[in-house]
């Protein structure tokens, strides 16, 4: 008679019971759903709730349940997809904007284990359908604009400090200073340091002149800024859609990954979430005529040329009053009936309006609405990348007042203004983002992919089951039993761990499957072996396990660090799969060495002579 | 059930030479064909526009193609994908930020041919991107390669190491080839797929090199060539059995898996065929050519399996 040690069997069964429980919902499975919230934030009261349900219900449209969550979202769960799609339909069309409608699956598990906070594993995209966007900061733009601040900063130093200047320029990653009197270097950079104490000079540079460099360490800090400003915006921005699960990460040195699940339009996302909007405030120059310049072409000394709305010219001062950087909030808050926005500065943009308020009171202001876009462009036979900056004047109105940093902007159509407000509350962009890479998978060919996928999986499963039995009969059920254990740790972690599950996650489910089959083949053979030279029943259940063991620790080692390299240099699918590879190798190695071990005591262990092995 | 009742004693090593021979061969034309037939590179690698429309039922391409000349849409390239009802069609990179109406427009052209016309997915992959991902996929097959090099010289001494390099070397080379034949879409799932080629043919090495470096502790007096060809016979139940279930696993996945899947199953299954003979063939083989002997394997203090449990 052998013992198994009873610790290892009371951790062994809590560890099971423990994955058992994490797996159990994926057991129950998910239904399609709609996700609603309100456009206008407010709570869901019963009566709305109620009203909603009975919609459906005169619609002929069955739903299995419809309640609200503790993040005051309304759910509808449906049988079909069809269904789904009706009521999507239904709802949209008798509550117009009323509130935002996501399609998504929402879980069937009994209340219980929804109560636990137990939640199926969730699907990657390619399993869910859904998109995927990722965008690329324009780190150098950001760059740029600093540059363009620091120009602007050190005008306004230098003016202050009476130094005469012939030229303030910005060239390559530096800010060029000419002055009209080169005696006056010395207190000029004395000004400019005590405007920022970080500057560092070029030293050779000619009698008046100062170049200040901007520092490997400041452009460093003003990416890193410009990227998690983005990352605020389009987190803000994909939270406005309403669509649960969404993901908003960074991804590499400049990108930004995004993934919304569910079915969308993916061009009003696109939209939504890519549109570069920022505003500039300017005075209108009014010395020069802007019909003029775009005669011409060439704007005056000091001004730029651009286009209102309507088409028309206006010749606008290079100065900025302020940019949408320093834009602390801004609302859709229509004033007498008129549609406007209402603004808010942070207090350098508020002395700036103050100042410049001050100083042209009645004269116009304009508000430059500018969007970015890249456009890929045919070019000596090359695709070229081109930045185009949609430039337009939205608004010119005379200075009524002396404000500062609380404002209204007009001149919009309600829609206009309600989308303004929208995107430059959502966080004012620094550096402009574009896409570089957008995937969209219709929930069809997810079902389709999980489908076949799952299929492919349990029939495979069945004959290795039916294989194993066969050929070593009650240790291969030992075995199946093991294999089994196994899909339920992975499917347990990956819950536990909140990894999606992909397409090549299956794949590589199928994989460490084959591999615990392999252990477990390899501790069986060297099991016969030991019987075969003529060792006891016991002694040959020992020995297979030790001497397997080494071979079965090298390949897993070799596999799990092939696991990791893939997952720090691989992305998307490639990671899906280092995830669920690493995850299964380590279940594969419980299972395999302490599972398996086990069970086999648990079998025979308590039989006081075994007299030949079934295997 | 047992398939070898007893311990075969084929000699594997004595046919070594010829197995080179061919195994350089195979190498070469791999080589050979991703050169002269190129590989079916996807949007993940060349960057631009995929589409992949469904229909109620079969269409024609030639109507398709013709339609979406009709609405205007420039330099595409149509396929039919899985059945007859599903055409993917691929367009050059474009404006990445609009590939959303773009395919819209291409949607627009195509309803006219079938009673339901719905896009299922549609994939863009900007130029940057794609690059990229070409650049981390060789990464990480360059770092896997360097990291099982250097755990199993450690674990084996550097003649097993080397051997195992150039195994992992051959199998990725030759499945590359194989799908360059098969002219199967060589996308980021087919990369994973040939890092579990990888993966999966280490591992089979490990198991073969475990046994040869057990027998060359048990047989001091033999030849290392009969030694090799000990553990290689012993361990040939396991071979058979282990290739032969994930052989039929990955098949399952390529025939009844969906077309998503289809490319990934069929490198896998080509390379569980390659990695199982590399491991003979090509890790053990270049380790005795190398001179691997017992001496490999006598280390001053003694060591047991004993003292590698946990």
């Amino acid at each position: 008679m052998q013992r198994y040690p009873l610790w290892k069997g009371v951790l062994l069964t809590a560890i099971m019971v423990a994955a058992i429980l994490l797996a159990l919902p994926n057991w129950y499975g998910e239904s399609p759903a709609l996700q609603m919230s309100r456009r206008d934030r407010a709570a869901f009261d019963a009566a709305t709730t109620a009203e909603i349900s009975d919609a459906l219900k005169a619609a002929a449209i069955p739903t299995d349940e419809v309640y609200v969550d503790s993040d005051n979202r309304l759910w509808a769960r449906f049988a079909s997809v069809d269904e789904q799609l009706k009521a999507r339909d239904l709802i949209q069309a008798k509550y117009e904007g009323q509130y935002a409608i996501a399609l998504t699956n929402a879980s069937r598990a009994p209340d219980w284990l929804n109560s636990l906070g137990l939640e199926p594993m969730s699907l990657g995209l390619d399993l869910r359908g859904g998109m995927l966007l990722v965008y690329e900061v324009d780190t150098e733009g950001a760059v740029a604009q600093l540059l363009q601040r620091m120009e602007r900063d050190f005008r306004k130093v230098l003016r202050d400090a009476r130094i005469q200047y012939q030229e303030v320029a910005v060239s390559g990653n530096s800010v060029q200073v000419t002055l009209r009197d080169p005696s006056e270097t010395a207190a000029a950079r004395k000004v400019l340091l005590e405007y920022d104490r970080q500057l560092t000079f070029a030293p050779d540079s000619a009698p008046g002149s100062i170049a200040a460099t901007l520092g490997e360490a400041a452009i460093k800090e003003r990416q890193n800024f410009a990227i998690q400003q983005n990352i605020t915006a389009l987190e803000n921005r994909v939270n406005a859609l309403g669509v649960a699960e969404t993901v908003v990460q960074r991804q590499g040195q400049n990108r930004i990954a995004v993934q919304v699940p569910g079915v969308q339009d993916a061009s009003e996302v696109v939209r939504l979430l890519g549109k570069v909007a920022t505003l500039e405030f300017r005075l209108v120059d009014t010395a020069n005529s802007p019909m003029e310049a775009a005669r011409t072409g060439r704007a005056p000394l000091g001004t730029k040329l651009y286009k209102q709305r309507d088409g028309s010219p206006v010749l606008l001062k290079r100065d900025v009053i302020a940019t949408g950087e320093q834009l602390i909030d801004a609302s859709f808050a229509p004033s007498q009936g008129e549609p406007a926005v209402s603004v808010k500065l942070d207090s350098r943009g508020g002395d700036e309006m103050l100042r410049t308020t001050r100083e042209n009171l009645n004269r116009p202001m304009a508000v430059v609405f500018i969007e970015k876009e890249r456009e890929l462009v045919q070019r000596d036979g090359h695709e070229v990348a081109l930045d185009r900056s949609k430039e337009e004047v939205i608004s010119v109105a005379s200075i009524r007042g002396v404000f500062s940093n609380n404002f209204q902007i007009t001149g919009l159509s309600a829609v206009e203004g309600t989308e303004l407000a929208k995107l430059l509350r959502a966080g004012a962009l620094a550096a402009p983002i574009i896409i570089v890479e957008q995937r969209v998978i219709g929930p069809s060919v997810g079902k389709d992919n999980i489908e076949k996928g799952t299929r492919a999986l349990a029939i495979a499963g069945i004959f290795l089951f039916a294989f194993m039995a066969m050929y070593y009969r009650i240790f291969g059920l030992i075995a199946d039993i093991v294999l089994l254990t196994n899909v339920v740790l992975i499917v347990a972690m990956l819950a536990l761990f909140n990894a999606a599950l992909t397409l090549p996650g299956i794949a590589g489910i199928v994989l460490t499957v084959g591999t615990a089959v392999d252990a477990n083949i390899l501790i069986y053979e060297r099991i016969r072996e030991e019987i075969a030279i003529g060792a006891s029943p016991w002694a040959a259940i020992n020995a297979g396990f030790d001497k397997a063991f080494s071979a079965i620790a090298d390949s897993n080692v070799t596999m799990m660090m092939s696991g990791i390299v893939l997952f720090l240099f691989g992305s998307g699918p490639v990671r899906g799969f280092a995830v669920t590879l690493c995850i299964g190798i380590v279940a594969s190695m419980f299972t395999a060495l302490i599972g398996s071990r086990a069970l086999i005591y648990l079998f025979y262990g308590r039989r006081r002579r075994i007299e030949r092995l079934a295997i | 059930m047992e398939f070898l009742k007893q311990v075969p004693s084929i000699r594997f090593m004595a046919l070594r030479r010829y197995w080179y021979v061919i195994s350089a061969l195979v190498v070469a034309g791999s080589i050979a064909l991703v050169i002269v037939r190129g590989l079916n590179l996807t949007v993940d690698f060349t960057g631009g526009l995929v589409l992949e429309v469904g229909f109620s039922q079969p269409v024609d391409l030639e109507r398709v193609r013709s339609a979406l000349d009709g609405g205007g849409i420039e330099d595409f390239q149509v396929r039919t994908y899985g059945t007859g009802s599903e055409i993917e069609v691929r367009l050059p990179p474009a404006e990445t930020g609009v590939a959303a109406d773009e395919a819209k427009r291409v949607l627009g052209a195509l309803t006219p041919l079938a009673s339901k016309v719905t896009l299922n997915r549609t994939e863009s992959v900007g130029p940057q991107v794609s690059q990229q991902l070409g650049e981390q996929a060789a990464m990480a097959v360059l770092m896997t390669l360097l990291l099982v090099l250097i755990y199993i010289a450690m674990r084996f001494r550097w003649r097993f190491g080397v051997g195992s390099l150039v195994a992992s070397l051959h199998d990725p080379i030759v499945a590359v080839g194989a799908i360059a034949l098969l002219g199967i879409p060589f996308d980021l799932n087919v990369v994973a797929a040939l890092l579990t080629i990888l993966g999966y043919s280490v591992n089979d090495t490990v198991v073969i090199f475990d046994r040869i470096r057990e027998r060359f502790k048990s047989m001091r007096k033999a030849e290392p060539a009969e030694v090799i060809d000990r553990a290689i016979n012993e361990t040939l139940a396991r071979t058979i059995i282990v290739s032969g279930c994930a052989l039929s696993s990955v098949i399952f996945l390529a025939t009844l898996g969906g077309e998503t899947l289809r490319g990934f199953a069929v490198a896998l299954a080509i390379g569980i065929v390659i990695g199982t003979y590399s491991s003979i063939y090509v890790a053990g083989a270049i380790a005795l050519d190398l001179g691997a002997t017992a001496r490999d394997f006598m280390p001053p203090e003694k060591r047991g399996d004993v003292d590698e449990m946990p």
